[in-house]
């Protein structure tokens, strides 16, 4: 098993998103450890891009605070081998491709490898362009997860056949951000995932409290939350970690 | 390597959401492209509603006062609805229209794509909904209710620096939202594949009419073309059919602003570097940690931070020439040509006439240039005035 699926090994997981430098990486840091002391079982690690097309207008807040602040990729690379002293639990990278690119994607996937980022999330990396960083992930031993959306169809068994890490099924057409109601057949997209694959299924998009958490992990492995939390920081700042923690708490013994 | 490449460029970096999208759009492509009735559709809305072949017109006066090589302008800007959007345009509508699409979604800069979207979504009973930065929506808010006046309904763009990259952001988002009954209609050679394809092979029209026209005038190829390049669609168009000539210089004339050696600019090729953003990979302006900058422009239609991939590739092998113009000088070739030939050019436009202007006396008089007028600039007039210190609003 990779180290991105041991989130998986303690029941359903719940992951949080948490985007670095947002207001700061002090903010982050202290975030990060409310979040897993909470019973996150892994977490989501945001670089902010300046232009986030998946992101709805809650994420494309934090993206621009970060930025505003001043935050770079060298910096994320430090605060995470900072924090990985005290945090056990796998931390995947989300960001955008041209974030990889530009920082070069071996000096990237070796700096994920030396400060410890078990997996890397790219949504405008779809199937057909995973060519542009497998190797070097493969090389380095970091996850390249694969997401599935609601008009993946077809697509799905080749997705997952070669799926690494954990699947990220988006639950709902559009971007990212809080949803009332989720309409999507998730069931049939995870019952054509588990013909093709054994690895987690983690749903995100969307989810904002507990009863739609446990919705999604009776039909999943794991359930995804990041605009919520970014409200939490949006709302809270620098004091947005307690909130942060015992929204994680509250989200995690839902999954229980 | 995947499909939609030139080169290094190019390609399809979206989201898993919006694959089967673009899937299902090539499958079409394909299908149509080679389709008799349907291009006997095109042609009949090219000729009969945008009125093609546009004039490829001897600019007598401007070559005379310029001494040098003999110059022909490409009349786009007479096109219907006043720039060459509408050509591919009423190509993509067409196919949206076979396709089963009800709803044309569209970004836009200048306006130019937009009104030309909001007219075909008129003409062909579909819905139309237009991204426009805010920013661009006070530069060119005569081109907002041109497109409110045709029936599409405009959103303003607030995010980012409100103009142009930030409106085809909004797009790709609102089209992840809504896609089975929705075309989203790309204006620019960039984006993700088939775009870069689809467009180009729609706007190409502009070089195949130039090829026969300066053949049946001259007898002969051009020497030059010039042609403004934002994401670039108007100079592929022009480009395209003489990427085989070899003798003819093919020159993209890209915003330089306020100039390349400042930060309000907006030329990828002179200040850009590879990258992948919009569904592409191709050249970029960026900065070192790969966020994409916010470029400006006089030209809301050239403010883009990126070009299309094929250009990149144009100019990796050396096939086409990119050079920078700044504002001063393309308003200076807007006034030039209004006083000399009689013609209003889209500010657009005007960056090309400012390159040929430059190199046009160095040339011998039985050497041949063709300038593309993409558009026409009734839109501009008040922002140039204010760009010259009068207080004229719309």
């Amino acid at each position: 098993m990779s180290n991105t699926g041991k989130a998986f090994a303690n029941g359903k997981a719940f992951i949080p998103f948490i985007t670095c430098g947002d207001p700061d990486l002090a903010t982050t840091a202290a975030a990060v450890r409310a979040a897993a002391a909470n019973g996150a079982d892994l977490i989501e690690l945001g670089i902010p891009f300046s232009d986030p097309t998946a992101e709805g207008p809650v994420i494309q807040g934090a993206n621009l605070r970060a930025l505003t602040n001043g935050v770079k990729t060298k910096h994320i690379f430090a605060f995470v081998r900072e924090i990985r002293k005290e945090i056990d639990i796998p931390l995947v990278f989300m960001t955008y491709a041209n974030v990889v690119f530009s920082y070069g994607a071996e000096a990237f996937l070796s700096a994920c490898r030396e400060t410890g980022v078990d997996g890397l999330i790219l949504p405008d990396l779809p199937y057909e362009e995973k060519g542009e960083f497998l190797p070097l992930c493969h090389q380095y031993g970091v996850d390249l997860i694969s997401l599935i959306a609601p008009t993946s169809e077809h697509r799905i068994a080749m997705i997952a056949r070669e799926a690494e890490g954990f699947l990220y099924i988006v639950s709902s057409l559009g971007v990212t951000g809080m949803r009332n109601e989720i309409t999507t057949d998730l069931a049939a997209i995870v019952r054509a995932v588990r013909q093709n694959t054994d690895i987690p299924c983690a749903i995100g998009f969307g989810i904002s409290t507990p009863e739609q958490a446990r919705k999604m992990a009776d039909i999943a492995d794991g359930a995804i939350v990041g605009s919520a939390i970014i409200k939490l920081l949006e709302k809270h700042g620098k004091n947005a970690p307690a909130y942060i923690g015992e929204f994680v708490k509250n989200m995690k013994d839902a999954l229980r | 390597m995947s499909k939609g490449r030139f080169g290094v460029h190019g390609g399809q970096y979206i989201p898993e959401t919006l694959m089967n999208a673009v899937i299902e759009l090539e499958e079409a492509y394909e299908h149509y492209k080679n389709d008799p009735a349907f291009n006997r559709e095109l042609a009949a809305l090219f000729q009969e509603y945008a009125g093609r072949p546009s004039r490829l017109y001897y600019a007598a006066k401007m070559t005379k006062d310029l001494g040098g090589g003999k110059i022909y302008l490409k009349r786009e800007d007479l096109n219907h609805t006043g720039a060459h959007k509408i050509n591919n345009v009423l190509g993509q509508a067409l196919l949206a229209k076979k396709m089963g699409k009800i709803r044309l979604i569209a970004e836009t800069g200048a306006g130019q794509h937009g009104v030309a979207t909001a007219t075909a979504a008129a003409l062909m009973d579909m819905e139309c909904v237009v991204f426009m930065g805010e920013e661009d929506t006070k530069r060119q808010a005569l081109n907002v209710y041109r497109m409110r006046l045709l029936g599409a309904e405009v959103i303003p763009v607030k995010t980012g620096t409100a103009t142009l990259k930030d409106a085809v952001s909004q797009a790709m988002r609102e089209w992840t939202s809504r896609i089975s009954d929705t075309h989203y209609c790309l204006g620019s050679v960039m984006g993700p594949h088939p775009f870069p394809t689809i467009v180009r092979d729609f706007q190409s029209v502009i070089s195949k009419e130039i090829k026969e026209q300066i053949l049946a005038e001259e007898g002969r190829l051009p020497d030059v073309i010039l042609a403004c390049v934002g994401g670039g669609s108007n100079a592929i168009g022009s480009f395209y059919h003489f990427l085989q000539d070899k003798q003819t210089r093919l020159i993209g004339c890209e915003a330089a602003g306020r100039g390349v050696d400042t930060w309000e600019t907006a030329a990828t090729i002179a200040t850009g570097r590879l990258g992948i953003f919009h569904g592409m990979k191709s050249y970029f302006c960026q900065d070192a940690d790969g966020q994409i900058a916010p470029v400006y422009s006089i030209s809301a239609g050239l403010d883009y931070p990126g070009i299309g991939p094929e250009h990149a590739y144009l100019h990796d092998i050396g096939r086409a020439e990119y050079v920078p113009v700044t504002d001063e000088e393309a308003v200076q070739a807007f006034e030039y040509l209004a006083r000399t030939e009689g013609i209003i050019p889209a500010i657009e436009s005007a960056h090309a006439l400012a390159h040929a202007m430059k190199i046009a006396p160095a040339m011998p008089p039985e050497q041949i240039i063709v300038i593309t007028l993409s558009g026409r600039g009734d839109k501009d007039c008040a922002a140039i005035a204010r760009y010259r210190g009068e207080d004229i609003h719309e």
